[in-house]
């Protein structure tokens, strides 16, 4: 993408005025300190304070700051509510900051149809709570879902712990409303099973505020299951937690949820939440199992032979509500939980086809061994997407560039066995030199022609999500045939 | 497979690809052939044909990963077949057209059978592709696992583009089990009340898997646990068919060989709200998809049906007849029609792959 630093440069003066004939005063924030608010996302190694923030509060407010930044050649940087793991939502210097927190309004609700029509700025849980009352709800379920905007899942195609079952939030999505970098509407998608054109609503989610902004996002609403049962499962060993993975997998079993943490995760959660989770496990499964109470309990049992089967030392029912909260208590809050046995630790996303589990766990603990990181493994084994936790002190000089080291090691260990840099998080900035080793130039020049289709002056989140070739040829990742680049003729931004 | 083991196509890639790089360099255009199932909508009847049939064979199946890559030129049977073995599926449902439709076919011009009411589309299952773009470049986006969000999502872009965004040599699709039991049940309604109930069912958690209407008919297929179809019967009521007329029911509308498809005359297909009231155009319907896939023969004028269509929330694609010159698709506005074609000259800078298909290009 083009470098942030080749922008002609509008004055500040110039660029404040023309924000502020457009928003209101409030809505344009220039003192460092109220800047400072939003110098990073949820991924907090990288800061930098934008050079404006602007707070718009509808469509028409968005369009008129998108035409006025094309018009002065500003860069402009979209942003949920900023719980990004991949510094998609990090500002740039010369740029403007531009928060969709205020369209938050549920637009609609058509329970008939099952749809919910939202504005981007809506919180991911505020969409369940309010289908709730029709027995509607939104399927997908970051971890973040309490804060999370539903404009940066789209951004970011996010998942959760349900997604095996019910998909990511490409799949639960029927329609978005966008505007060009120069402000222009348009709509991708449709009300009914499928949208006119070429599919404009599957590449743009997961485009990480590349392409367009999004401004109203209809999602698809669920009917919320009569019974839901989870299983907890003990093993003594990763890897054969891993082979009941496949197992129950292989069996025609597809659960609505299937998580997996290792033994030092579960100690973890067990002091953080008191989840009474057996804490002398090395593999704890959390297996649930959601329809009618018939489904649960035809499903539940086949789960619990081929749990058996596969070695569990310990398998247990929730009985109820309540017990089944429990037993996703202490896996939702590994995070926190792992955030006391280090004062600081660095979440790495990656995908590996399942069958590959045990081995890249087990080369795992071997590497942390030998590069003195200590990781920790809370993951969504169903869909074979890591979260290594590297536990770090980031005061103790050189621990977070070692750290860094050990995750591209990881990150180059799931494309080695057929996965991804990442399976949920997304790239920004975090992952854009891991992006060299994942694709070739030839895909990487088709990304920046798609950009550029978008975006022809590049000034919708540059510098994030692709990497320039030249960034990947100075790695030594790619290979530039007699120093040239393909395609000399393609614009590069 | 991992990107690093050598592909088995590698060589009809190859040489592929060269030809299609001969063709830029020439601007000569090309027709892809599949089996030839889709010619319909297929518009492309000028350039020189180009023979895909030839990716064939499944190049990895591991049941437990719930995935499967096969050559696009593979019979979608071939791929059926090896999967109802180990007890799987291609979710979708997709039309086999007596073994002729392929794999890249169906990825590049079909949106699903019966099952994507409620399974999903073609589009939702795909993992990963090869493809081979206007310059003659091998490329490869996506993967084989489940979730993957590095770069732009190339992979889904395919569905749909009629091979105007390139020729798909290697698809990776995930795939389910097959349901324990499957289950018809029969309702007279007329068409509106048909419409509400069926959406007021799709709104319960019942295991739904397919639904269509016609003649005061309300069809729904069951799919799951026997446990859970007894009890969804039980709450539904109506009348259970027997398992060899349901079968030939829902192939019939997944090889579109049902009577409907047959009549002659002037056919819509017009993808809609399902909740969006009966059409008030003249002719006559049968829906899919609990409303949501209409497909309609009708004299209505052009203009008539797809304002009908808009106006409830979808578009309507014509797929027969119709006066001479009747775009196919749903003509695209701006900023939508410029953007469309941007992204054509992104992949196919020469204008050669399947010219003039799809035609709001
Ligand atoms: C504790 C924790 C747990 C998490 N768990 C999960 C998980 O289970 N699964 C998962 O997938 N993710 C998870 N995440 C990551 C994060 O919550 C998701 O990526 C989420 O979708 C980001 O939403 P946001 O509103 O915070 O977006 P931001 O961080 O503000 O932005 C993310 C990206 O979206 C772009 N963007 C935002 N809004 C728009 C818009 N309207 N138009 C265009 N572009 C836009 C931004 O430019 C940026 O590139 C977790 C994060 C945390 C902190």
């Amino acid at each position: 993408m083009r470098e942030s630093d080749t922008f002609p440069r509008v004055s500040d003066a110039d660029l404040f005025a023309a924000l502020r004939s457009v928003l209101p005063e409030e809505a344009v924030l220039t003192e460092a300190q109220a800047r400072r608010t939003y110098e990073s996302d949820g991924l907090s190694a990288y800061r930098q304070s934008p050079r404006v923030v602007v707070l718009p509060a509808d469509e028409q407010q968005v369009q008129a700051v998108l035409a006025a930044c094309h018009r002065l050649g500003v860069p402009v940087v979209a942003r949920g509510h900023g719980t990004g793991l991949s510094g998609g939502a990090l500002p740039l210097a010369d740029g403007v900051l531009m928060s969709m927190a205020r369209l938050n309004r549920i637009v609609a609700i058509d329970a008939h149809a099952r749809t919910a029509r939202v504005q981007p700025g809506v919180r991911n849980l505020a969409i369940s709570e309010a289908a709730a009352p029709h027995s509607l709800y939104y399927a997908p379920d970051p971890s973040s879902q309490i804060a999370c905007s539903i404009g940066g899942n789209v951004a970011e195609n996010s998942g959760g712990v349900h997604c095996l079952k019910y998909g990511l939030t490409v799949h639960n999505l029927l329609r978005v409303r966008g505007l060009l970098a120069d402000g222009s509407p348009f709509e991708a998608g449709g009300e009914g099973p499928d949208g006119p054109g070429f599919d404009l609503l599957a590449l743009l989610t997961g485009s990480e505020g590349l392409l367009a902004v999004i401004t109203e996002i209809t999602v698809r609403l669920l009917p919320k299951p009569r019974t839901v049962q989870a299983l907890l499962a003990a093993f003594d060993d990763v890897e054969r937690a891993g082979q009941a993975v496949a197992a129950i997998i292989a069996a025609g079993i597809i659960p609505a949820g299937l998580e997996m943490m290792d033994g030092p995760a579960t100690r973890a959660a067990e002091a953080y939440v008191h989840a009474n989770y057996p804490v002398d496990a090395e593999a704890l499964l959390i297996c649930e199992s959601d329809g009618t109470a018939e489904e649960v309990a035809d499903e539940v049992a086949r789960m619990r032979a081929l749990l058996e089967a596969a070695g569990a030392t310990e398998i247990r029912y929730s009985r109820d509500e309540a017990e089944r909260l429990k037993f996703w208590a202490g896996r939702k809050s590994a995070f926190p939980a792992v955030g006391r046995l280090s004062p600081d630790y660095y979440c790495i996303d990656g995908t590996i086809p399942r069958r590959t589990l045990g081995e890249v766990l087990r080369w795992m603990y071997a590497r942390s061994r030998e590069v003195g990181v200590d990781v920790v493994n809370v993951f969504h084994a169903g869909d074979g997407n890591l979260h290594p936790l590297l536990l770090f002190d980031a005061s103790k000089p050189g621990e977070f560039e070692r750290t860094e080291l050990f995750a591209n090691d990881i990150l180059r260990k799931c494309v080695e066995v057929g996965g991804t840099i990442t399976g949920e998080h997304g790239v920004g900035v975090e992952k854009i030199d891991a992006m060299c080793g994942q694709f070739a130039a030839p895909e990487l020049e088709t990304f920046h022609g798609l950009k550029h289709a978008f975006d022809a002056a590049g000034l919708l989140n540059p510098g994030k999500a692709v990497p320039t070739l030249h960034r990947c040829a100075e790695l030594g990742r790619m290979h530039v045939h007699h120093g040239e680049l393909p395609h000399p003729d393609l614009p590069r931004f | 497979m991992t990107p690093s083991t050598p592909s088995p196509l590698a060589e009809i890639e190859a040489d592929l690809a060269g030809r299609v790089a001969a063709a830029a360099r020439d601007r000569t255009p090309l027709r892809l052939c599949g089996g030839g199932s889709q010619a319909a909508l297929c518009r492309s009847d000028s350039g020189a044909p180009l023979d895909l049939t030839v990716l064939q064979g499944i190049i990895a199946y591991e049941p437990s990963e719930l995935v499967i890559t096969v050559g696009a030129g593979t019979p979608l049977t071939v791929v059926a077949d090896a999967l109802a073995a180990r007890g799987q599926m291609l979710p979708f449902e997709p039309r086999l057209a007596e073994g002729r439709a392929t794999v890249g076919g169906a990825v590049a011009a079909q949106r699903g059978g019966p099952r994507r009411w409620t399974a999903g589309a073609v589009r939702d299952f795909l993992l990963g592709l090869v493809l081979i773009d206007g310059r003659g470049q091998r490329l490869r986006f996506g993967g084989q696992v489940i979730k993957n969000v590095a770069g732009f999502d190339v992979t889904r872009l395919q569905a749909g583009a009629w091979g105007s965004l390139g020729i798909i040599t290697e698809v990776s699709i995930k795939v389910l089990p097959l349901p324990l039991l499957e289950r018809t049940l029969q309702f007279e309604l007329d068409q509106a009340q048909a419409l509400h109930q069926i959406n007021a069912w799709a709104g319960q958690p019942l295991p739904l898997s397919a639904s269509s209407w016609e003649h005061g008919c309300l069809r729904v297929r069951l799919s799951g646990v026997a446990a859970a179809v007894d009890l969804a019967s039980r709450v539904m009521g109506g009348e259970a068919l027997d398992d060899r007329t349901a079968a030939a029911h829902w192939a019939g509308l997944r090889e579109r060989c049902h009577p409907f498809f047959s009549a002659g005359g002037t056919l819509w297909r017009l993808a809609l709200r399902p909740t969006a009231a009966v059409l008030e155009l003249p002719g006559s319907v049968l829906w899919e998809w609990g409303g949501g896939q209409r497909w309609l023969r009708s004299d209505a004028p052009v203009e008539q049906v797809r304002r009908a269509a808009a106006a409830a929330g979808g578009h309507a694609e014509l797929h027969a007849g119709g006066p001479a010159g009747t775009p196919v698709f749903h003509p695209l506005a701006a900023p939508l029609d410029g953007l469309h074609r941007r992204i054509k000259a992104v992949f196919d800078p020469a204008g050669i792959l399947n010219p003039g298909t799809p035609d709001y290009l």
